[in-house]
């Protein structure tokens, strides 16, 4: 487990958790997290993230496999683990009627070396609502007051269950900066999300769930460089796609059409850009709705999503794919 | 926003902390961390009974701050007894050889482990799970015995405060002789309590919301009214009857409480009521740790 290079705080080997119902939610994952590593769960819903992470903070015990936290199993040997760890849960779970200052009182009085309540109502913005009752925040607030109690203890090792749902952007930000504060001082960081660029922002490696299994990871560029870069556009009136250049001469290893919407794939985004251009330049056309991208996690996410459900539902999934583009927001990084 | 500014500010002291506490890699880091703890607990790590007390204040001010389980747990223990002593006066208690005093002591003190401990925790216990408190405190340092015996602290204390003030209370008002046999009043004290807790946890598993929680409470109140002696005395029930009731789960510590004032319980009717009330807390003790759900039904 300790190699020389790399201390590994978190490691799961080929863990299951099946519930009640026999449903099985995690099916067999392998991973593991650094000394001061920021790992990321991506996933949708229903991924297992959840599920995978409740495993990790000791909270269930797995159906299969073997987990170790700071060297320990988080579950039968809890009392070793939780003084070194701090957990958010992806939902609050405090009692509505207690003010902030109490919750943490309660928290504190429950946690080795906590932190002076002061620094935790500064760390994470909530100084000025410390009487006020848990009922009365705003969401965003209680995830923040999540967040400070997970601080709490200095925790080695902190588990962050979609911390910044819920939060607006600049919520979202402040928190972003925060765990990148911790890291910088060595805290290892778990978190899952489903905000993709959240993980780009944070994550030294990441892993994406889908349907209980891990369908990519590495770092943010490693599963990005995985996937192939895209330019869509619309055909303009009277042309058909055979009006196009051959696609392979154009470097284009795969497209799909919906409608008049083209969408093509390519592993050299500059060449491919490059001469589409210039045949509608010679063509003397306008392609409307011109979008040409690198590969962004995003992108991987979705073709990962989409060619996961392909596989499991062994249905084409084609259409789908270019509606949900559509509706993608990451920004672009190149353009002709 | 202020919002930004603080956190901004937050995030360096985190650093600037972390950073003058002695490193931080390794184990070897939690010595340092633990002597810069807020000092309330010293030494850095936490102890039971510490994280009992935060757990137990915080319910306690929770307690106080709900009105309706105030009521119930305060003025219902204390005025059911007086409301069944009409009844009472109907039967024939000098014939079973039964004074009023020492009935309506272990009524009142019956009441409060129904109403004061029983039905207050159901509600506590199904409303801390809803609001994903308990799973909340099973991500830290608490084992779950200690959250179970922390969340029911308060209430447990308003029992036993009740127990005392209605036994102060009999004993000023009804003339009733100090008792004869006191470790068996509190033997029967604290048997009720612990099971009286026990069953809570259970009650509140079986429940699906707080609401219905109060409705899978009533049949052990009913129950354990009518046939653990509690306004009923079990000497006056046919012996067929009363020998079953007497194995009810309340029944013994009833019982016990009851011996303990009038010190007729005979060494024999001790030793079965200690068996009985020790089956049942073993087994509800046991049925916690297996069907206690900590995570809300959904």
């Amino acid at each position: 487990m300790n190699t020389d290079e790399r201390e590994e705080v978190i490691d799961v080997t080929d863990v299951r958790r099946v519930y009640g119902g026999g449903f099985e939610a995690v099916r067999g994952i392998t991973f593991s997290v650094g000394r001061g590593e920021l790992f990321a769960l991506l996933g949708t819903n229903g991924a297992g993230k959840t599920s995978t992470v409740e495993l990790l903070e000791g909270l269930a015990a797995p159906a299969a496999g073997r987990i170790r936290v700071l060297g320990h199993d988080p579950h039968t040997e809890r009392a070793a683990v939780r003084p070194r760890t701090g957990v958010m849960l992806q939902e609050g779970g405090f009692p509505n009627e207690l003010t902030v200052a109490e919750t943490i009182r309660l928290w504190a009085g429950c946690t080795s070396g906590a932190r002076p309540a002061t620094e935790v109502l500064d760390m994470v913005g909530l100084t000025r609502r410390s009487t006020i009752r848990v009922k009365q925040l705003s969401g965003g607030e209680k995830r923040r007051l999540d967040l400070g109690l997970a601080l709490l203890g200095r925790p080695e090792v902190l588990f962050l269950d979609e911390p910044t749902t819920g939060l607006d952007a600049e919520g979202r930000r402040d928190t972003w900066d925060l765990v990148r504060a911790l890291r910088e001082e060595g805290t290892t960081v778990l978190m899952t999300t489903h905000y993709l660029e959240e993980a780009e922002a944070l994550a030294d490696r990441l892993a994406i769930l889908h349907e209980g299994r891990i369908a990519a990871s590495g770092t943010p560029a490693e599963v990005t460089a995985a996937q192939p870069s895209r330019i869509s556009f619309e055909l303009p009136e009277g042309f058909f796609l055979g009006d196009l250049p051959p696609l392979a001469e154009l470097g284009v290893t795969g497209h799909e059409t919906s409608g008049r919407t083209v969408l093509l794939r390519t592993e050299e985004l500059q060449r491919t850009a490059t001469a589409l251009l210039l045949w509608a330049d010679r063509a003397g056309v306008a392609l409307r709705g011109l979008d040409v991208r690198s590969a962004s996690l995003e992108e991987a996410f979705l073709r990962i999503a989409e060619r996961e459900t392909a596989r499991s539902q062994g249905e084409s999934a084609g259409h789908e794919a270019v509606n949900t583009r559509s509706n993608g927001t990451s920004t672009e990084r190149a353009a002709a | 926003m202020s919002t930004h500014t603080s956190m901004g500010t937050g995030a360096a002291a985190a650093g600037r902390t972390r950073g003058s506490s002695g490193g931080d890699s390794g184990h070897d880091g939690r010595g340092s961390r633990g002597g810069r703890s807020g000092g309330r607990l010293g030494g850095g790590g936490t102890t039971s009974p510490g994280r009992l007390r935060a757990l137990a204040r915080a319910e306690l001010t929770l307690l106080i701050r709900t009105k309706s389980v105030i009521v119930t747990a305060v003025l219902v223990p204390l005025a059911l007894p007086f409301s069944i002593r009409p009844a009472l006066d109907e039967v024939d208690l000098k014939a079973q050889g039964l004074t009023i005093g020492p009935v309506l002591l272990t009524s009142a003190i019956g009441f409060s482990f129904l109403f004061a401990v029983y039905t207050s925790l159901v509600t506590v216990f199904a409303a801390r799970r809803e609001e994903l408190v308990l799973k909340r405190l099973r991500t830290g340092e608490l084992k779950d015995a200690e959250i179970l015996a922390g969340t029911a602290l308060p209430a447990l204390c308003t029992g036993l405060a009740q127990s005392v003030l209605v036994a102060v209370g009999c004993t000023v008002l009804l003339d009733l002789p100090a008792p004869p046999a006191p470790h068996l009043a509190v033997l029967g004290l604290l048997t009720g309590l612990v099971l009286s807790t026990a069953l809570a946890a259970l009650t509140a598993s079986l429940s699906r919301t707080v609401e219905s929680a109060q409705v899978t409470a009533l049949p052990l109140v009913f129950v354990s009214m009518l046939g653990s002696g509690m306004t009923v005395p079990l000497e006056v029930l046919p012996e067929k009857v009363s020998a079953v009731c007497e194995l009810l789960p309340l029944s013994p510590a009833i019982r016990l409480v009851r011996g303990g004032w009038t010190g007729e319980l005979s060494g024999y009717e001790t030793l079965e009521s200690v068996a009985v009330a020790g089956f049942w807390i073993v087994l509800a003790l046991w049925a916690v740790r297996r069907w206690f759900r900590w995570d809300p039904r959904r």
